[in-house]
């Protein structure tokens, strides 16, 4: 992949680990929210509770707050001296300061109000009755999830994992804040090509970067659009 | 198999309260809109909850507010034809008449070509819902319904959001059903002609209660009960038996207990019992037997009961031969007549007022609780 980037696209080693590392961050939070932005989902739109509405506003609170705090925020709970990050590097050995897995936590948590938006408005789209008749079929609750309800709300978790792939590689102020700008570790996408901005001459690396964000960020959308019809066409049954 | 239902519930104003026991045959849940009937269904489904009650197939209890017992929807092994469709739209026919039998494993897998033959679904089979007609979506939702083996099948008017072309298709499925399947069947619905033609027994529910329950011929046959049935629509059932056809004329001769009837060309082998239904505003009461007059069926009768009501038209109930014959006449006439309890009439019957999409072409239930004919008495 490294040489294809090199040699293809005429890129130097350093934009070619930048365009590399981006895909795997932005991949890596769309895989590991999904589970999390449907069940959240699910909550948001099944159930009722006291607190809800405090509920739905932490979920969405990622896409109001300025990036850096969210970054900042995330730093003082999930920093070295962090009571959540030394407790998970003590117990499993996870880290997420400074390493890009820090990257994609935070790519996760600023896409995942998108993500759980698409899925929840899905989900209440979908008939009820449909559920109720395959409990009659003698579905249990659990099989009829798995049978009627997500099949039917695909279409909404395929453009929540995409607006959340696409929210992560364009995530900028919240990682540099919690996991600086390494090369190699750290260093997305919008990171190089802030850096080559910064320094005398980097205007040419800066463009060809530019570029290729334009590029992959138009074929996730195509991607997504024609996944979405499809699927679209299978579950409305034409 | 034995349905037990009694059950109590608040809705705001509105308050079920149910009881009624059915048993194999088609049992019709009949009422105005309102009158409770689908709640009372979608309890013994399990969708709906009551407050208060039991509700027990074959001696299982499915539901005891008392001790505590609510069997969820999916043990219940009650098959429900909702009022739409409500197939998959992500499964193909085959996939959605299957659907069921993944999650009952237990007897025989055969099944599946025969109901696809009953229902005359080989066509469809690899089609996608959104395609198909509405009978035709009604008929494959039967086949689901009836392929996840149910031991008792809901139908909650499951023909009301067809037209009246499509109404006629879906019927003769419905008679097979309860005929050569043998499937215990509660139908729900407000149409008369339906009732007349499916049901064995019927449950006539008004404002959350139970009016009336009996068999159908029994039921249909009191004057008392038509501002429940629909006044337009009130009419008594007769048993009848195919005597012959008069081929010359188009004409098809019914026997009955309470004399010949003679009707249009019927396309049913003699011998086959029936049950015609007789709308009460079609009979006309007189106190001679007739001279010259195009009517084809008189019956000779006696006056069993007289309802005045409040407006200008009354209702009068006629025992011919151990059966009723309701009759919808003014009160000036029932006056002008004298007619009172115990008077020897003459009903006129027009041929062709004879509702054929009403004729229901089995009489009498084989076994189990229709006993409705000798409780006509």
């Amino acid at each position: 992949m490294n040489e294809v980037l090199q040699g293809w696209l005429g890129l130097d080693p350093e934009e070619a680990t930048a365009v590399l590392l981006s895909l795997r961050v932005a991949l890596w939070a769309v895989v590991w929210s999904l589970p999390l932005g449907l069940a959240m989902a699910w909550v948001l739109a099944r159930c009722r509770f006291p607190g809800k509405i405090l509920l739905d506003g932490i979920v969405h609170l990622p896409l109001v707050l300025p990036p850096v705090v969210t970054g900042y925020l995330l730093l003082l709970l999930f920093g070295r001296r962090g009571p959540l990050g030394s407790f998970l590097a003590d117990q499993f050995d996870i880290v997420f300061a400074f390493r890009w897995t820090g990257a994609a936590l935070a790519c996760a948590i600023m896409g995942f109000p998108l993500m759980v938006r698409a899925i929840r408005l899905s989900l209440e789209a979908v008939d009820r009755r449909l559920e109720e008749a395959a409990g009659t079929l003698g579905a249990a609750p659990a099989w009829v999830f798995l049978t009627v309800t997500l099949p039917l709300v695909l279409p909404g978790i395929l453009a929540g994992a995409i607006l959340s792939f696409a929210r992560s590689l364009g995530e900028f102020g919240a990682t540099i804040t919690f996991v600086s700008n390494i090369p190699g570790e750290t260093q997305t996408l919008p990171s190089a090509i802030y850096t080559y901005t910064q320094v005398p001459g980097g205007e040419a690396q800066a463009l060809r970067l530019t570029i290729i964000s334009v590029a992959i960020s138009l074929l996730a959308l195509l991607a997504s659009e024609l996944a979405a019809r499809r699927i679209g066409r299978r579950v409305s049954g034409r | 198999m034995t349905l037990k239902v009694d059950i109590e519930h608040r809705f705001g104003a509105f308050h079920l309260r149910t009881a009624f026991a059915a048993g194999s045959g088609l049992t019709a849940l009949f009422g105005r809109s309102g009158s409770g009937k689908t709640s009372v269904v979608n309890a013994i489904a399990g969708l709906f909850r009551p407050n208060h009650g039991r509700i027990e197939v074959d001696g299982e209890v499915l539901l005891d507010s008392e001790a505590g017992i609510f069997v969820p929807p999916h043990r219940r092994r009650v098959g429900y034809v909702f009022q739409e469709p409500r197939l998959f739209p992500h499964l193909s026919v085959r996939q959605n008449l299957l659907y069921g039998r993944w999650f009952n494993r237990r007897g025989p897998a055969e099944g599946l070509d025969r109901i696809v033959d009953l229902l005359g679904l080989d066509s469809l089979l690899d089609r996608r819902p959104a395609g198909l007609s509405g009978g035709e979506k009604q008929r494959v939702a039967i086949g689901r319904a009836l392929l996840a083996r149910p031991r008792l099948l809901l139908m909650d008017e499951p023909l009301s959001a067809l037209d009246e072309g499509r109404k006629n298709e879906i019927l003769p499925y419905v008679e097979r059903l309860r005929d050569d399947f043998g499937i215990p069947i509660v139908y729900v619905s407000h149409a008369v002609a339906e009732v007349t033609r499916l049901a064995d027994t019927l449950v006539v529910l008004s404002e959350g209660r139970v009016a009336a329950s009996g068999g159908v011929v029994e039921i249909m046959g009191r004057g008392d009960l038509f501002p429940l049935t629909g006044r337009a629509e009130a009419g008594a059932v007769l048993v009848c038996t195919v005597e012959r056809h008069d081929e010359a004329n188009g004409l098809t001769l019914l026997a009955s207990s309470a004399g010949l009837l003679t009707v249009p060309r019927l396309d049913l082998p003699p011998g086959r019992d029936l049950r015609v239904r007789i709308r009460s505003r079609d009979v006309i009461v007189a106190l001679d037997p007739p001279g010259a007059i195009s009517a084809l069926n008189v019956l000779a009768g006696r006056i069993a009961r007289v309802f005045e009501g409040e407006g200008p038209i009354g209702e009068v109930e006629i025992d011919c031969g151990g059966q009723r014959l309701l009759a919808r006449l003014t009160r000036f006439s029932i006056g002008r007549l004298g007619l009172t309890p115990g008077l020897s009439v003459y009903a006129f019957v027009k041929a062709v007022a004879v509702d054929r999409h009403a004729l229901g072409v089995r009489a009498v239930p084989r076994g189990g609780a229709g006993s409705w004919v000798e409780q006509e008495t």
